[in-house]
């Protein structure tokens, strides 16, 4: 089962190849990673989905608390996250009729087109992993020529808490 | 503040001197160490601080020296090397002390800031390489910095769950000005151990004993480490339960006790590994469910609720699910339990008196199957461990081994009435341990008996420390039990691989008698078992180091043995 697990890091030196040498020491998977700086400079936040059985996401979230550098460790279940993701996405387009559908089929997933020229298109889509997962799939056979995807980025909702 | 005025009328001094008076500060009596280019400005000072400095022959014994100190003294252990291949020679060590939770403090030079990453001369990333086998580690990239992160590295090592930390000293940091400032307390965003020990889940633990039929203690290296062996054993005697300790709980409780059962697990006691399977109740004390203690899993104390506790919450439910967790230290925990049974009364008096058919059956299995050898006219190396056991009694003797057969004779036959008085790498298994590492105990108790029980295998690959011990006339007493073989690697392919003994005869030993005297060691050995007495005690007397080779039956095996991955009550006898 997927697990998001939100960790709050301090900025520095070296913490990244802490955090990714836990996981491979272990044997733990990582889905994606994602790492940014938060509002507080010295502290990072990092968006890390990772799969296992419970007692493997249990170890997961102990054994990065006890890295000394990790600040907090947030297990987000999926009812009181919010996860978004982005992906980028360039598509080569010769025909208008292909470019029209394409530019429908964007806008159904409320994507943003980027870049428009004559013989490509760069589209951006934001939103829950199954939605992009579903849009790549659907926009597939237009054929995707670049793709840079995220990984996923949360927060925990105040509403249900 | 840089332009702080109480500054401007202090003198700056060289980062090598403020790492110097923060060890000072820090109580650091004791260095192990080795000098190089990077490291050059710490030596020139050296000489001006009251720290002694023992100079090795190899930066891996400077670690398991630390190690040694550590373990025997309960203080944090230090060591200092060079850049490069200096500290690559850490790794062994680190990784040691890191297994067996043991707080030691490495500092490594490094090539000056502006050359890092340039392939310099003798630079290795060896914050990188030791990441995953130290609790943490500073590359200190400025001279401003180095006073708080020493402190914070002194802290993290000796708090919580104990291991070691590495500091990384690039030349140009000690070599830099700055001021020694305040001692300040290192503050931490993310560490902060708890200690607290959970009242409620105290309180439903002892419940959970009192009314236990067959209770046992699992004791390990946390007990030890936590200084808590007297509250442990005055819990167990109280409340009349049996004890059995990992090969780290050694010393935990004394063995000489009738409720001790001595060690568990692959090579534990017949009586020990029956009580654990058929125990209703087991605590574990500060041990973590090793593979090598608990065989396989599902059929590990299945029986029993299982009350489990530690400082560190990843121990907790890793390996086995477990009833009544409790994270704190064993200090706090114990006492807290004492104040719960002397609370109790009436119901701790009962749960003591009902124990009489448990204790029955465990002295039954005692008499079944005793740790035993036959000794005939070859010397055994299960004799010479008792008669040293016998003859340390009253020199308030420190035991280190090396690893395999010596390892497991020793923590078999030798009997442990004290904590820290044992040192053997017990998680990374690290052979080369022993003489370093009784070279470190020597230096923090010159008085008392320091003995190193060695194989002719393992004692070979740090052997070079015999020129420290003379150097520094530490007289460590070390005892080769010689079977001319890698002997647990041997006992393996013999129980294992239909004896294909592939690389595990050591048929090009050195004569150990000349290479003590080659270093001016005195050497002696014993080939008939009625030699074993007299040389050891000629041994224990002499007031230098000494090198006893003891020729012992090549092909004994270390028995009881409970084959890789089977239940622990399979054990193999004979």
């Amino acid at each position: 089962m997927k697990h998001i697990i939100s960790v709050l890091v301090e900025n520095e030196f070296g913490v990244l190849s802490r955090i990714a040498s836990l996981f491979s020491g272990r044997g733990f998977n990582i889905e994606s990673l994602t790492v940014a700086e938060t509002d507080d400079s010295t502290v990072s936040s990092m968006t890390i989905v990772t799969q296992g059985a419970d007692h493997i996401i249990e170890q997961i979230t102990k054994q990065l608390n006890k890295l000394i550098n990790v600040i907090k460790v947030v297990e987000l279940t999926e009812s009181v996250q919010m996860a978004r993701e982005m992906v980028l996405l360039k598509f080569a387009v010769n025909s208008g009729a292909k470019r029209l559908e394409l530019l429908h089929l964007v806008e159904v997933y409320q994507g943003r087109v980027l870049e428009l020229g004559s013989r490509s298109l760069i589209v951006e889509l934001t939103g829950e992993r199954t939605k992009i997962d579903a849009a790549l799939e659907v926009l597939a056979p237009f054929g995707i020529k670049e793709m840079s995807r995220t990984g996923m980025v949360a927060l925990a909702r105040d509403s249900v808490k | 503040m840089y332009g702080d005025e109480n500054e401007v009328r202090m003198k700056k001094i060289i980062g090598a001197q403020i790492l110097l008076e923060v060890l000072q500060e820090q109580g650091v009596e004791v260095i192990f160490g080795y000098p190089g280019g990077a490291v050059i400005n710490f030596y020139d000072h050296l000489p001006d601080y009251s720290c002694r400095h023992f100079l090795v022959r190899h930066e891996q014994a400077a670690v398991h020296a630390a190690d040694g100190y550590a373990r025997a003294t309960g203080k944090v252990g230090v060591a200092l090397v060079t850049s490069g291949p200096g500290a690559t020679n850490t790794v062994t060590g680190l990784a040691t002390a890191y297994m067996d939770s043991i707080p030691i403090v490495v500092f490594t030079g490094q090539v000056p800031t502006p050359l890092i990453g340039n392939d310099a001369f003798q630079e290795a990333d060896i914050v990188g390489i030791s990441r995953p086998c130290t609790k943490h580690n500073f590359l200190v990239k400025r001279v401003e910095d180095l006073e708080r992160i020493v402190n914070e590295a002194f802290h993290i090592a000796g708090s919580g769950r104990p291991g070691p930390v590495l500091v990384d000293l690039p030349k140009d940091v000690i070599a830099g000005k700055y001021f020694k400032k305040k001692a300040v307390q290192p503050s931490f965003k993310g560490y902060n151990p708890n200690y607290n020990g959970h009242a409620g889940q105290i309180q439903r633990a002892m419940q959970m004993l009192f009314k236990a039929r067959r209770p046992l203690f699992y004791v390990g290296g946390g007990v030890v480490l936590a200084d808590a062996a007297a509250q442990l054993t005055d819990l167990a005697c109280r409340l009349n339960i049996p004890v059995t300790t990992t090969l780290m709980g050694l010393g935990a409780f004394p063995e000489d006790d009738y409720l001790s059962l001595g060690m568990l697990g692959m090579h534990g006691t017949y009586r020990a590994n029956m009580a654990v399977t058929e125990s209703d109740v087991l605590v574990a004390f500060g041990a973590r469910f090793d593979d090598r203690v608990t065989g396989r899993l599902d059929k590990f104390a299945a029986d029993a609720k299982i009350i489990h506790v530690d400082i560190d919450p990843t121990s907790i439910s890793k390996n086995i699910d477990v009833d009544i967790p409790i994270v704190g230290d064993l200090l706090d925990v114990l006492q807290k339990m004492l104040e719960e049974v002397k609370a109790s009364g009436e119901k701790a008096e009962l749960c003591a008196a009902g124990h009489d058919e448990w204790l029955k059956k465990i002295a039954y299995w005692r008499e079944l199957h005793k740790l035993s050898y036959e000794q005939d006219d070859i010397i055994k190396p299960q004799f010479v461990v008792e008669k040293i056991s016998q003859l340390a009694q009253g020199h308030d003797p420190i035991i280190s081994t090396e690893v395999g057969q010596n390892q497991m004779w020793a923590a078999q036959f030798f009997t442990f009435t004290k904590p820290r008085s044992w040192l053997t790498s017990g998680g990374l298994g690290t052979m080369g341990y022993g003489l370093p590492a009784a070279m470190g105990a020597q230096v923090a108790f010159p008085e008392r008996l320091v003995i190193d029980i060695a194989g002719d295998g393992s004692i070979q690959m740090n052997s070079q420390e015999l020129a420290t011990v003379v150097q520094y006339n530490l007289p460590v007493k070390v005892i080769i039990l010689n079977n001319g073989y890698l002997g647990m690697v041997r006992q393996w392919q013999e129980l294992f691989f239909d004896k294909h003994y592939s690389s595990t005869q050591m048929n090009h030993a050195p004569d150990f008698v000349k290479l003590a005297e080659a270093y001016g060691a005195l050497g002696l050995r014993a080939r008939t078992p009625e030699e074993v007495e007299p040389i050891l005690k000629q041994a224990f007397a002499h007031p230098g180091p000494v090198v006893v080779d003891v020729v012992v039956a090549a092909e004994e095996n270390v028995y009881p043995m409970v084959p890789a991955g089977e239940a622990i009550s399979n054990m193999l006898l004979v």
